[in-house]
C-alpha cells in the first residue's frame, strides 16, 4: 500500500478584494501520493473547519482538466510543475514527504482577487463577447457536408479551440497579457471558411477589448505557452498579429 | 396540500384540450413521423415586435441552457441567463468526451431517422415516450449543421468531409466527434453564440448566481430567487417563463463523474413548489471510469466509451490472480463481454457493460490494488493498427489516464470500473418540455423525457442541443402567445415570501455549528446510495437506504458544521444547501426504486432477473412514467402510462 506524506503548505489568504493578503503556513500530515493537488486542499480544508478556522476558497469544478475553473500558482508556476496539466490533474506522486508547497492566486490587474485563491476572470468573457464567435442564428445553417474543410485545417482549428479559458497564460506572463487566450480563439476561427466573413471585425474588436480590460501587451516571453494546460502554441499570437495588420491596413 | 397536477392552459393546437385531470403529455395527433410537423403547424406564434416584451429566465448555461438562451435572444426575446460558475463556458457539458449522434447516414451504412429513434427507445429499455424520441431523432441532423456553421471543429476525413465513429448500443457509425473533447467544443459553440447575444445586449448574464427558489404568481412560474455567490445577497428576478437547464443529480452519490458543483437544488426547489419529479431511480452507471483509489477521492473521472471501439474488456479466469496483466496468458483471460454478447461484444450498452464488470468483481476476479476494477486492453488494436493510429483516436484520453494513475496504457491495460455518470430521471415535462407548473420549462439532463431507463452514448449532447436550439423556440412561443401574462414585478408578495424562506434556510445552516462537516455527511449519503441504490438493488437494501437516509438527514440538521458567514464567497455554505436537497432526493430515489418491481435499463432489481442474470422487465405492470408529487406530508405517485404505437416491446438483447 502507498505511504502517506507530510506536506507543508504556504497559502495566500485574503478575506476580500480590498483586504490585505498574507501567507499562512499549514501542515497536512497524511497526504497520499495518489491524491490530486486539489484533494490535498480538500483535506487541508477539512482540517481547518474542524479546528474552527475558515477554509481556503479556491475555484474548482470538473476536476478533469477541461472546465478551466481551477487555477493557482504552485511554487511560482501557474498550475504547478507538470507540463500540460491543470492543477486539478496534478497528483501528489510528484512530491515527497517533507516538501513545502507555496500556493498563490493568479496575479493580474485584469483578474482582481475575490477571496483567497479565487479571482474574477470575467474579462475573458467580455473579450469573447466582443467578437469571438461566428454569427449564425439557429436554424440558418446549410448541410454540414456542403462545406468541405481540409483535415489539416480542421485539426489545426481544433488545436487552437482546445483552450479552456483558465487564465494561466495571463498569470504566467510578465506583462499579464491575455494574448494567448485571445489569439487562440482568433486562430481557431481564422482557420475555418465559416469564420471568414467576420475575420477583420473579429480581430480588431477582440484585440481592442483585451486592451480595454487592462491586460498588458505581448513581448514574446512565451511563458504562456509553457504553462498552458492544453499546449496552445504561441504561433497563434503571430496569427493574431497578422490578422490584425490585415484588418487595420487592408 | 397536494399540488395541482392539472395545467390550466388555453387551447393551443386544435388537437390539444384543456384541463386534464392527470399528467397530460400533450402528444400531438397523427402518425409518429408527422407529429412534430403537425405540432409546429398548429401552434400560436409571438409577433416579432412583441418578442422583446417578454422576459425569459434561463437557469444554467450548459448545452441546453446555452443553446436556449442564445436562440431565444436571436429570436428577439429579452433573456436573463444564470449560472453558478464564474463563466457560462464552464458548465459541466464541457466534460462530455465521446461525441454526438445524428442520423445523417454520411457513412452510407444503413442509418435512418427511424433507426436512431428505434435504437434510442430500445436502448432506453422502452421507458421513454415515442413521440419525444422521434422528434429528437428528426432534429439530430439540424444540430450537426448548426454546430458546423458555428465553427465547431469536428473530426474530418482526408477528403474534407465529416468523420463518424460507432458507439455503444448501435450497429451504425453515427457519432460525430471533436477528438475526445466533443462536449467542450459544442458547449463553446453555444457559449460563443450566447456571448454574441450578450455583446448585442439581448442577454443579460448573471454568473456566480445560484437559483434557490421558484416564484409562482397565480399558479404560473413568474420568477426566481437567486443568491449572489460572492456577496451572499439574495436577488429577485421576474419574467414570463422560467427555463430550468440545470443538469442532473448524479452527485447524490457523492462520487460521480459530475463536476463538483453539479447539483439538484434548482430542480428540487421547483419540485417543492409543485413540479413533479419523474423516474428518479433511473440513473446511469458508466462502465469506463478510472477506479477509486482512496478515502480522499473527491470525484471520479470518466474515460470515453469510445475506448470500447478498440479496447477489449477482460478479467483473469482465476479468482484473486495477482499476476501482472502481461504475465496472464491468453487462455487464462475471460473476455466476458465478447463471450456473453457475441454480436455486440465490447460495444454493449452502458448498463449491461457496468453490471457485468460488477459481477466479475463480485466473483473475486477484480484486478488492481482494490480489486474493484477490470482491464480494458488495447494490445490487440495496437498490434493491428499501430500505436500511431490509436494515439490519433484516443491520445488525449491515454494521457489523462496516465496523468491520474501514473500508468502507461500503451504498455499495460487500463483498469476501469463503473461510476455514476448521468441521471435519466428528472422533472416531469410534457411534449412541449413544460413541467406541470405552467411557465416552468425543463431542458436537457434536468428533465426526464428522452432516455427512458438508460441513455445511449452520444445522446446527451444531442438532447441538450435539440431542446435548446430547436424545440424550445417553438414551444415557449406557443406558451407565451396562448397565455394571458399580466405584468409581475419583484415587489409581488410571492417574491418576498420565497426570499424569506431562502434566507431562513441559510441562517439555519450557519447557526447549527455542529461537529460534522458537509463533506463528511455527503460522503456518508454517497455510501448509502452506492451500496443500496446503485448498480443493483434489492427490496431489503432499498428499505435500509430509506431508513439510513432519514436518520442521516435528521442528524445533518442537528449536527452539521458550516464554517464562515453568508456575506462572502463561502463554498461550504453553497454545498450545505445542495446537500440538504440531496438528502431529500436520495430517499425519493430509493422509494421510486422500491416501487418499480422490475429490472429495466439502469434500474436492476436483483429479484427480477433471468437464470442467466439478464434484466427482466415487467411491461404489464410498469410501462409508465413514475412522477412523484411533493407535499409536506410526503410524496404521492402519479403515473403517466406509456403507449407504444410504432415500436413493439421486445426483450432487449445484445447477444
Amino acid at each position: 500500500m502507498t505511504e502517506s506524506m507530510n506536506i507543508k503548505l504556504k497559502v495566500w489568504r485574503q478575506a476580500g478584494p480590498k483586504a490585505q493578503g498574507r501567507f499562512e503556513t499549514y501542515t497536512v500530515p497524511d497526504a497520499n501520493p495518489h491524491m490530486s493537488f486539489l484533494e490535498l486542499l480538500d483535506v487541508l480544508n477539512e482540517q481547518l473547519i474542524k479546528s474552527d478556522q475558515d477554509p481556503v476558497e479556491f475555484d474548482h469544478d470538473c476536476r478533469e482538466g477541461i472546465c478551466g475553473s481551477c487555477g493557482v500558482v504552485v511554487d511560482g508556476v501557474a498550475h504547478g510543475p507538470q507540463r500540460r496539466t491543470a492543477c486539478c490533474q496534478l497528483h501528489m506522486r510528484h512530491y515527497k514527504d517533507g516538501d513545502t508547497i507555496v500556493v498563490e492566486p493568479w496575479r493580474a490587474e485584469a483578474f482582481p482577487i475575490i477571496k483567497d485563491l479565487v479571482v474574477d476572470r470575467s474579462a475573458f468573457d467580455r473579450i469573447i463577447a466582443a467578437g469571438g464567435y461566428i454569427s449564425i442564428n439557429a436554424g440558418a445553417a446549410q448541410d454540414a457536408n456542403s462545406l468541405p474543410i481540409a483535415k489539416t485545417a480542421a485539426e489545426l482549428a481544433m488545436d487552437f479551440a482546445a483552450c479552456i479559458g483558465c487564465g494561466a497564460c495571463v498569470a504566467a506572463c510578465p506583462n499579464a497579457s491575455a494574448s494567448l487566450f485571445t489569439a487562440a480563439k482568433i486562430s481557431h476561427l481564422a482557420m475555418l471558411p465559416q469564420g471568414a466573413p467576420e475575420r477583420k471585425s473579429r480581430v480588431t474588436a477582440m484585440v481592442n477589448q483585451m486592451a480595454e480590460e487592462g491586460f498588458g501587451d505581448c513581448s514574446n516571453h512565451a511563458e504562456c505557452e509553457a504553462v498552458c494546460p492544453k499546449g496552445i502554441s504561441i504561433s497563434t499570437i503571430a496569427t493574431m498579429r497578422r490578422e490584425y495588420m490585415k484588418a487595420v491596413l487592408g | 396540500m397536494r399540488p395541482a397536477l392539472t395545467k390550466a392552459r388555453s387551447v393551443k393546437s386544435k388537437d390539444i384540450h384543456i384541463m386534464k385531470p392527470v399528467l397530460d403529455s400533450h402528444i400531438p395527433d397523427g402518425p409518429l413521423k408527422e407529429k412534430w410537423g403537425n405540432y409546429k403547424n398548429g401552434i400560436k406564434l409571438v409577433n416579432p415586435a412583441n418578442k422583446r416584451k417578454h422576459t425569459v429566465l434561463v437557469v444554467g448555461t450548459g448545452l441546453a441552457g446555452g443553446s436556449a438562451a442564445s436562440t431565444l435572444a436571436e429570436l428577439g426575446y429579452n433573456v436573463k441567463s444564470f449560472c453558478i460558475q464564474d463563466s457560462p463556458r464552464r458548465a459541466h457539458s464541457i466534460a462530455a468526451q465521446g461525441g454526438i449522434n445524428a442520423a445523417k447516414n454520411y457513412p452510407n451504412d444503413g442509418d435512418t431517422v427511424w433507426r436512431l429513434f428505434y435504437d434510442t427507445v430500445k436502448g432506453g429499455d422502452y421507458r421513454s415516450r415515442e413521440a419525444n424520441v422521434h422528434r429528437l431523432a428528426e432534429i439530430s441532423n439540424e444540430i450537426i449543421d448548426q454546430c458546423v456553421a458555428q465553427g465547431v471543429p469536428f473530426a474530418r476525413e482526408y477528403g474534407g468531409l465529416l468523420d463518424n465513429r460507432s458507439f455503444g448500443g448501435a450497429q451504425v457509425s453515427r457519432t460525430f466527434y471533436a477528438r475526445g473533447q466533443t462536449g467542450q467544443q459544442l458547449l463553446l459553440g453555444a457559449y460563443q453564440s450566447m456571448s454574441r447575444q450578450i455583446g448585442l445586449g439581448n442577454i443579460e448574464m448573471f454568473a456566480r448566481q445560484e437559483m434557490l427558489d421558484l416564484v409562482l404568481v397565480d399558479g404560473k412560474a413568474r420568477g426566481i430567487i437567486t443568491r449572489n455567490l460572492i456577496t451572499g445577497e439574495i436577488e429577485r428576478h421576474a419574467g414570463d417563463a422560467v427555463l430550468l437547464c440545470t443538469g442532473g443529480y448524479g452527485n447524490v452519490y457523492y462520487l460521480s463523474t459530475n463536476a463538483k458543483n453539479s447539483n439538484v437544488t434548482a430542480a428540487w426547489r421547483c419540485h417543492k413548489r409543485g413540479a413533479t419529479f419523474a423516474n428518479p431511480c433511473f440513473t446511469q452507471i458508466h462502465p469506463t471510469c478510472i477506479p477509486v483509489s482512496g478515502d480522499y477521492q473527491s470525484k471520479l473521472t470518466l474515460m470515453s466509451e469510445s475506448l470500447r471501439n478498440d479496447g477489449r474488456v477482460w478479467v483473469p479466469k482465476k479468482q484473486g490472480d495477482n499476476r501482472k496483466p502481461k504475465d496472464i496468458p491468453e487462455e487464462e483471460r475471460d473476455y466476458y463481454l465478447e463471450r456473453r454478447y457475441p454480436s455486440f461484444g465490447n460495444l454493449v450498452p452502458r448498463d449491461v457493460a457496468s453490471r457485468n464488470a460488477k459481477y466479475a468483481c463480485d466473483e473475486g476476479k477484480g484486478v488492481g490494488e482494490t480489486k474493484l476494477a477490470v482491464f480494458l486492453d488495447f494490445a490487440e488494436a495496437i498490434s493491428r493498427l499501430g500505436q500511431e493510429a490509436i494515439a490519433a483516436r484516443y491520445g488525449n484520453l491515454f494521457e489523462m489516464y496516465e496523468r491520474i494513475t501514473g500508468e502507461n496504457p500503451y504498455e499495460t491495460p487500463m483498469r476501469i470500473y463503473p461510476a455514476v455518470h448521468y441521471t435519466m430521471g428528472g422533472l416531469w415535462v410534457d411534449y412541449e418540455l413544460q413541467s406541470n407548473v405552467p411557465g416552468l420549462f425543463v431542458l436537457g439532463e434536468a428533465n426526464f423525457s428522452d432516455h427512458g431507463a438508460n441513455r445511449l452514448g452520444a445522446s446527451a449532447l444531442m438532447q441538450g442541443l435539440a431542446d435548446g436550439y430547436f424545440v424550445i423556440p417553438y414551444t415557449l412561443g406557443n406558451y407565451l402567445a396562448s397565455n394571458d401574462l399580466p405584468k409581475v414585478t419583484i415587489q409581488d408578495e410571492a417574491f418576498a415570501t420565497a426570499q424569506t424562506e431562502s434566507t431562513a434556510q441559510i441562517e439555519k445552516l450557519l447557526s447549527i455549528q455542529g461537529t460534522k462537516t458537509v463533506t463528511e455527511y455527503h460522503r456518508e449519503l454517497g455510501r448509502i446510495m452506492w451500496d443500496h441504490v446503485g448498480m443493483s438493488r434489492t427490496e431489503e437494501g432499498l428499505q435500509t437506504a430509506i431508513k439510513e437516509i432519514t436518520a442521516l438527514r435528521e442528524d445533518f440538521w442537528e449536527n452539521v458544521l458550516v464554517p464562515g458567514e453568508n456575506s462572502t464567497l463561502n463554498k461550504n455554505l453553497e454545498f450545505a444547501g445542495r446537500l440538504a436537497d440531496f438528502l431529500e432526493l436520495g430517499e425519493l430515489m430509493a422509494r421510486d426504486a422500491l416501487e418499480r418491481a422490475e429490472s429495466c435499463g439502469g434500474h436492476f432489481r436483483e429479484e427480477y432477473q433471468s437464470e442467466e442474470g439478464e434484466a427482466m422487465r415487467n411491461d404489464d405492470l410498469f410501462t409508465y412514467v413514475a412522477a412523484w408529487a411533493y407535499s409536506e406530508n410526503g410524496h404521492t405517485l402519479v403515473k403517466e402510462p406509456l403507449e407504444y404505437e410504432s415500436v413493439k416491446l421486445t426483450t432487449r438483447s445484445y447477444k
